[in-house]
């Protein structure tokens, strides 16, 4: 299937990458501040964007080129259970329409960057700031680097930087380019260029579903063949199926939860939160950001159309990419290929500034330089943000890819430990500190030590992300499993620390700063409902 | 500092209770995985699995605009009720 370089695919790829290369640098002019360097500006975009492109940007955060290669190669290895990302995204909402306008209020108001900000002024804790900083971060590097395992996916079936060349540094050549290339925009323009690039990025994604959805199995004669081949498919295989076993219902529901519960603690989310207008844009959001989800599930069906196409790849990450280079016109699989492309840089953008946020705020600020000015700041942050790119890129080209992937598995689980701190934090000052620590290191240890003790038949160590729930005995989600211990253990040290009167830290917060609005010092409050969140 | 900062316990209105209940509805339906793996009906040949699920997002979309809504009117009601006192 694969023969050469597609010459035609590979010039369209081309263009759009140049074109948003440009728009990077020039996005440093847009809605430009008096004074840019500070991190509100370089890494919050001013704190100034409406509904739009908020929506935009979180979009073109959290549904990433890795999200659109890897769902529907899910669905296209193993049926069923690759589509629990649709319930994933719809439970997400519900969820950041009762937390996330608490969160921008009380950041508003004292100046936050970061979650860990906001953890270290509720609870007066640097530790437990440093914990969830560094949690942050950690999860966040593997995600990175598997957006550079997306493009790299996308050339490979251009044919460009193929494993096919035995020189090294030919191969890698492109990937080095695209990766100089973000580094330099993100490092000058800040959280503006992603924003601006998430334009295009999504008006191409939307237009190559459009298209695919229709087309495709207009070509495979609809989507009775398509799934009669999927289903003939998965019984040959003796794995997978068009509905999940008896047995694998608790892990679809565990990991459609555990995952939405995780999504918003991720660092990237929350910097695309925080750089919105007021607390309306984010209301508003939640029910325009479905749209995303549809688009998601459309997808996903993209897994069983590579099937019926008859794709055969041995790794299941080009199935989709394979997939529109068979099905397409050269021109438009160009166009799909661009959009996955850069698919990879608005995510990777926004997540090294992110990460670079917390490593600035929490780590340097707190203890390396306590009197760093907003200038200082601002330049540390931009040279973490190259650090951490370089760092997964490092990653990506030294190490197997299923290093990144198991990481970024070990991420989703890690990061899911910081939600009682936060959400918790949020609406509550019950907990104490210590005790929000404790059950952060319990649910850090179960959840790598469990997934470290998960095997697959290609795999010995973390070969996947399901496991026996202790006590219940299905199998689950051990992101939820480590969660809830953590959460308990909270509840349990909490009980015992206030008993023993242990010293708790100052609260730099009132309850009016959760319910502040942009432009008002009293006036116009609102509380985001604080209802119906006690079911998980 | 006080231990208990939010405590003003929400009034518990029907209001209330339905934003409640219009924010909970995605949960259950999702996660009861039961009440939805089979293949049939089938939609234009997709199987009931996936379209049902795929239903669920516009479904989701209209509860939130509903509790939006109504979490807008109550907050009004409350402050123009208080006359702009803290919510």
């Amino acid at each position: 299937m694969k023969d050469g370089v597609n010459g035609v695919a590979l010039g369209v790829f081309i263009f759009f990458f140049l074109a948003v290369t440009v728009m990077g640098f020039l996005a440093a002019r847009w809605r430009r501040a008096a004074d840019e360097h500070t991190l509100d500006e370089w890494g919050l975009g001013g704190r100034s964007f409406g509904t739009w492109v908020t929506w935009f940007l979180l979009g073109g955060d959290l549904y990433t080129a890795y999200t659109f290669v890897a769902v529907p190669a899910a669905v296209y290895a193993a049926g069923a259970a690759g589509f629990f990302a649709v319930p994933y995204t719809i439970l997400v909402y519900p969820l950041i329409f009762t937390f996330l306008p608490r969160l921008w209020s009380v950041s508003h108001r004292h100046g936050y960057v970061t979650t860990s900000d906001f953890v270290r002024g509720r609870f007066g804790s640097k530790g437990l700031s440093l914990a969830v900083a560094v949690t942050g971060i950690l999860a966040t590097m593997p995600y990175i680097a598997l957006q550079l395992v997306g493009i790299q996916a996308v050339l490979d079936v251009m044919g460009v930087g193929g494993g096919a060349s035995s020189n090294a540094f030919v191969k890698d050549l492109p990937l080095l380019i695209a990766f100089g290339v973000l580094a330099a925009y993100t490092y000058s323009s800040g959280l503006r260029a992603p924003a601006l690039i998430a334009f295009v990025k999504d008006t191409l994604i939307y237009i190559v579903i459009a298209v695919a959805i229709i087309y495709i199995p207009i070509k495979l004669g609809g989507f009775d063949e398509i799934f009669k081949a999927a289903s003939a498919k998965y019984t040959a295989a003796g794995a997978g199926g068009l509905v999940p076993a008896e047995a694998g219902q608790w892990t679809y529901a565990t990991l459609a939860l555990g995952s939405a519960l995780a999504l918003f603690m991720y660092p990237h989310s929350v910097t695309a939160t925080l750089s919105g207008r007021s607390r309306e844009v984010i209301r508003r959001n939640t029910t325009i950001l479905p749209l995303y989800s549809l688009m998601l599930g459309l997808l996903a069906l993209l897994g069983f159309m590579a099937i019926a196409a008859g794709v055969k790849v041995t790794n299941g990450q080009l199935a989709i990419p394979q997939l529109f280079e068979d099905m397409f016109p050269d021109w438009f699989a160009g166009v799909a290929f661009a959009a996955i492309g850069i698919g990879a840089l608005v995510p990777a953008a926004i997540m090294s500034i992110a990460a670079a946020n917390l490593f600035t705020r929490n780590i340097y600020k707190d203890f390396i330089n306590p009197d760093a000015t907003p200038r200082q700041e601002t330049r540390v942050s931009k040279l973490v943000s190259l650090l951490v790119k370089v760092g997964a890129l490092v990653f990506v080209l030294t190490m197997d890819k299923t290093v990144a992937i198991n990481f970024q598995l070990l991420g989703g689980i890690w990061i899911l430990q910081t939600f009682p701190s936060l959400v918790g934090g949020l609406f509550t000052r019950w907990f104490h500190r210590w005790a929000l620590l404790g059950g952060w290191a319990v649910g850090m240890l179960y959840g790598t030590i469990a997934a470290y003790g998960v095997a697959s038949p290609t795999q010995k160590h973390f070969g996947g992300s399901a496991k026996e729930i202790p006590g219940i005995g299905e199998i689950g989600y051990i992101g939820l499993t480590a969660f809830v211990l953590n959460a308990a253990v909270a509840v349990v040290l909490t009980f015992a620390l206030r008993a023993f009167k242990a010293p708790d830290g100052v609260d730099e917060t009132s309850p009016g700063d959760y319910t502040a609005d942009a432009g008002d010092a009293g006036v116009e409050t609102e509380l985001p409902p604080a209802t119906a969140e006690a079911s998980h | 500092m006080s231990d208990l900062p939010e405590v003003k316990p929400p009034v518990v209105t029907p209001v209330r209770v339905v934003i409640g209940l219009c924010l909970l509805a995605p949960f259950v339906a999702m996660l009861w995985v039961g009440s939805y793996t089979k293949t049939d009906p089938a939609f234009i040949g997709i199987p009931f699995f996936y379209w049902y699920q795929l239903l669920w997002v516009p479904l989701s979309t209209v509860l939130t605009v509903i509790a939006y809504q109504l979490w807008r009117r109550d907050q009004r009601a409350r402050t123009s009720a208080k006359g702009g006192a803290d919510a």
